[in-house]
């Protein structure tokens, strides 16, 4: 199975990178008042099993793939499946 | 010079694939009167008689998904996370800081610079306590000049956090007025673990130990280790 993680800054956390794109985007014309810039993880499980799928990446994502003092994550199942 | 004083404390410097300072640090550590010695990062265990260990600046397994995140998971970190739970004095300098906090054994997280460049430079730094092993040699009143070179060096804390770390007095080192290079809350350059055996900062005080260099404070901090290495080698015999 293939799942996708979403690791984002949390909310009121400093972006420096969300803000220097949304300034650039600015300067293109765009009329955008916040951007925040994460970062899209997909994993290849072994599993096809949905609930074993979550409970691994939800571990890996509090042991590695997100640090909890400054970001946020979301799990992402093929369609079909629940999502977190 | 009492014979424990004359001897050198062995200081191993864990080398990761990326680190780049770990000739520096070694040099600095022999400069100020210890015995360094390289430790791979696959080690299971650190050398006998290790009286600190130093986690050098670079940039460990390319700084991949964050800086310090891949580096903790090397089998090193276990042996060093033993020696620290022991009391063992650790220091981390700037990728070493960062793999400090990533493995926990320091609190916070070092974040891409404020200004989203790399900084290279000297910074006035000021020291909050010399009652540290990493600190004795310093002076409150007195303002370090120390480089730093880093990318990722914004330390943050949420608020909860920092109140603990501000009235525990752990925020051992800042950055002087108008000199924070990174955006660092608190203007944090240097973290005290709970226990005061653990240390990282992210200026490079390996880099000033020489005058030819501009500035030789670098080696208050690391002198000041050294004493405290080779007060505690002698306890060990």
């Amino acid at each position: 199975m293939r799942a996708t993680v979403l690791v984002r800054p949390k909310p009121g956390i400093l972006d420096p990178q969300g803000q220097a794109v949304s300034g650039s985007l600015r300067h293109l014309g765009f009329d955008v008042s916040d951007v925040r810039v994460g970062r899209l993880i997909d994993v290849e499980l072994a599993t096809d099993d949905a609930g074993q799928a979550r409970a691994e990446l939800e571990r890996m994502c509090e042991q590695l793939l997100a640090n909890p003092l400054i970001e946020r994550y979301e799990i992402a199942l093929p369609a079909g499946e629940a999502s977190a | 010079m009492s014979d424990h004083e004359a001897r050198r404390p062995q200081v191993a410097v864990v080398v990761f694939p990326g680190s780049n300072d770990d000739r520096d640090a070694m040099r600095a550590l022999s400069l100020l009167g210890a015995e360094p010695t390289a430790v791979w990062h696959t080690a299971e265990a650190l050398p006998a008689g290790t009286a600190a260990v130093v986690l050098p600046g670079g940039f460990s397994f390319g700084d991949y998904l964050r800086c310090g995140a891949i580096a903790r998971f090397s089998p090193v970190l276990r042996a060093v996370t033993a020696f620290a739970a022991d009391g063992g004095l650790v220091l981390g300098i700037c990728n070493g800081f960062q793999i400090l906090t990533e493995a926990g054994l320091l609190p916070g997280v070092l974040r891409p610079n404020a200004s989203l460049s790399f900084v290279c430079r000297d910074v006035a730094l000021r020291v909050e306590r010399t009652d540290t092993p990493f600190t004795t040699r310093c002076a409150v009143d007195r303002t370090l000049t120390i480089p730093v070179k880093h990318g990722e060096g914004c330390w943050f804390a949420d608020e909860e956090l920092l109140g603990e770390l501000e009235a525990s007095g752990q925020l051992v080192l800042r950055y002087a007025a108008g000199a924070n290079p990174n955006g660092a809350l608190a203007e944090v350059a240097g973290v005290l673990n709970e226990q005061g055996n653990v240390f990282g900062l992210m200026p490079h005080p390996e880099h000033a130990v020489d005058p030819l260099l501009g500035s030789t404070d670098g080696g208050l901090i690391l002198g000041s280790l050294v004493d405290a290495a080779r007060l505690s080698a002698a306890a060990l015999v």
